[in-house]
């Protein structure tokens, strides 16, 4: 569900953000060619990582190759490569099965979500950091609490709630939603980089006279900013892919994001095979980018606690 | 360093040198306000309601009267929630126990094998990475078309490889689909475990290892007597972590088998039951009921993550 599993690792591990090793690991280097090991070893290593390689990519692989065939291709030729090229299913799904619809809204609520939720617990993070106030410890703890529990399983009042304010099919409440649903990870993440922050810079920038609202705008966001990165990727993943909110949430076929969406149209479209392999290849392909240009974020916002 | 579970969060030394940059009550409040209303309104607020649900009778969506436990008697009692009930958490168990053994021997092998890579590291992180991140709707979705009984291509390639008897309608079998899903999950699930494991391995301090080798330890020793005890809370996590999200497992089901978890019944899951019983059955109670469900599913979900929890810190002691 939304709020990633891989985001609880972070409050039961519960420790320092990854911290960079580089001197370590070119310490290794040299060594590492060594241990690499004898030859029949090596190569039952790569045969094995190879082999689980392709289990891993092939299916994803051969969805972006379907969605370029023709439904004859697919037919006679269950593994047939696409040639030639065939671009005529993306551009039916995008236009006549409302994928652009999907795709915008899933846009729209995935950045606004984002942005929410950053914003606000950047602020409440630094606060939590800074503060020796037991009641904001408390309200931390209780943000904490909300990374372990099962958030999701009260829909229910959620939507009559927002049923009653008539802003179901509305996604603007989604963006609400997924706001709030970020907070427990960034806050959590972003509170410990705060707080491994030396506090000399802010007090010299409190002594030349900046007010907490000055001494954090311009000496401690700048700080902040690798912290920040993990977790504006990592919030991305969770929400891009979310089918339950949406699935409850969003009535109305025009506010529907891309994962409910693809309910709608396997239901629709179950004979048109290559579209189908279309649609799940729009759905996906924007993950993949962000996937491929913040390798690093991801992989740190997913081990965050683990790494010591 | 063996990584403690959990560690203490390192607190700042507050001396008096340092007061200055601490905020008053006034100015922390209008930084933790935005997030707070955010969280109490949305988050907070649905949690107290959601339970507070479960103990009314309700008519459609008006309140009718306190019911006291009524609501959980039905659900665990009355037909057809017994029932579906039962079946719909042995599902989840079986999603909990393929995907733990998957990642505790594909996982992890893969992930110590990884980390005595260094060039190529990265690029096998990136590619069995790569299903965990993509949408489970879209990954069930993706499975029921490789599984199609008519161009499906698992079926192709058994077929190709002369297992014609092997081609089966996957899908179509209820005691086969169960296992499709279970199949799915774990296979999805891997690329999570494996770069929890590698930064778990990547911790274990080199030294350890090669001192132990020098003392003519055999890799196998190496690995039971150094890694695994080192490795004991990352196991740990990962096992709470598998076990909440095999229960509340839903988008993979609903792709490969429908909202009713078709055929028969043989796909459902616990969150399918909840979504069924709160949003499509014609029960006019149908509110309180599904309440008391996801109450009982919450706690049932957090009672055992404590308890594998406990117990692993207990295993954690005595492998040392």
């Amino acid at each position: 569900m939304t709020t990633s599993l891989a985001e609880k690792t972070a409050v039961i591990a519960d420790a320092a953000p990854p911290q960079p090793s580089r001197g370590r690991d070119r310490g290794r280097k040299g060594r590492n060619r060594r241990e690499e090991g004898p030859l029949a070893g090596r190569i039952a290593s790569n045969v094995f990582l190879w082999g689980y390689a392709i289990v891993a990519i092939w299916p994803l692989l051969l969805m972006v190759s379907n969605a370029l065939r023709t439904q004859q291709q697919i037919a006679t030729e269950p593994l047939g490569l696409p040639i030639p090229l065939n671009f005529t299913s993306f551009q039916e799904a995008w236009v006549t099965a409302s994928f652009e619809t999907y795709f915008i809204n899933s846009v729209v609520v995935t950045v606004g979500s984002v942005l929410l939720s950053t914003v606000v617990s950047v602020m409440a993070a630094y606060a939590f950091a800074r503060t020796r106030s037991r009641f904001f410890h408390g309200i931390e703890a209780l943000f904490l609490s909300g990374l372990m529990l099962p958030v999701h399983l009260a829909i229910l009042p959620l939507f009559f709630m927002l049923d009653q304010l008539r802003m179901t099919s509305n996604i603007f409440s989604l963006i609400l939603v997924y706001g709030a649903l970020g907070i427990p990870f960034s806050t959590f993440v972003l509170a410990v980089f705060f707080r491994q922050l030396p506090l000399e810079l802010e007090e010299a920038a409190r002594l030349d006279g900046a007010g907490p609202f000055r001494a954090f705008w311009s000496v401690m966001l700048p700080l902040v900013r690798p912290a920040l990165a993990t977790v504006i990727v990592f919030r991305f993943v969770p929400i891009w892919n979310d089918f339950f909110y949406p699935l409850i949430l969003m009535r109305d076929r025009d506010s529907y994001t891309l994962p409910v969406g693809l309910t709608r149209f396997f239901g629709e479209y179950s004979t048109d095979w290559p579209q189908l392999f279309a649609g799940l290849t729009i759905a996906t392909i924007p993950l993949v980018i962000v996937f491929l240009l913040a390798t690093k974020q991801i992989i740190s916002g997913l081990t965050s606690g683990m790494s010591k | 360093m063996a990584i403690a579970l959990p560690p203490r969060r390192p607190r700042l030394i507050r001396t008096a040198s340092h007061a200055g940059v601490h905020m008053r009550f006034g100015s922390t409040l209008v930084f933790v306000l935005p997030a707070l209303l955010l969280f109490a309104v949305l988050i907070l607020y649905p949690m107290l309601a959601a339970l507070s649900y479960s103990f009314f009778g309700w008519q459609g969506t008006n309140r009718d009267g306190f019911v006291g436990f009524g609501n959980y008697i039905t659900l665990l009692t009355r037909e057809p929630y017994a029932s579906e009930l039962w079946g719909g958490f042995s599902h989840n168990i079986l999603l909990f126990i393929g995907a733990f053994i998957f990642q505790n021997s594909l996982g992890l092998g893969i992930a110590t094998l990884l980390h005595k890579r260094k060039r190529s590291k990265r690029f096998f992180q990136t590619i069995f990475a790569l299903p965990y991140l993509v949408s489970p709707m879209v990954i069930g979705y993706l499975w029921s078309l490789m599984l199609s009984p008519l161009f499906g291509p698992v079926n192709a390639i058994l077929r190709g490889v002369g297992l014609e008897g092997l081609a089966l309608p996957w899908l179509g079998d209820p005691t086969l689909a169960i296992w499709v899903v279970v199949f799915v999950t774990a296979w999805q699930w891997l690329g999570f475990p494996i770069l929890l494991y590698g930064a778990a391995i990547a911790g274990i301090p080199e030294e350890i290892s090669e001192a132990v080798s020098l003392d003519g330890a055999s890799a196998f020793q190496r690995f039971r007597y150094v890694t695994l005890p080192l490795l004991t809370p990352s196991i740990g996590i990962i096992t709470v972590l598998t076990f909440i999200g095999s229960m509340e497992a839903m988008a993979i089901p609903f792709a490969l088998g429908g909202s009713s978890g078709s055929p028969a019944g043989a796909t459902d899951v616990m969150m399918l039951l909840f979504y069924r019983t709160a949003f499509e059955s014609g029960n006019p109670n149908s509110v309180g009921i599904s309440s008391a469900l996801a109450t009982v599913l919450f706690i049932f979900i957090l009672a055992i993550s404590v308890g594998i929890t406990r117990v692993i810190r207990r295993a954690e002691r005595k492998l040392y």
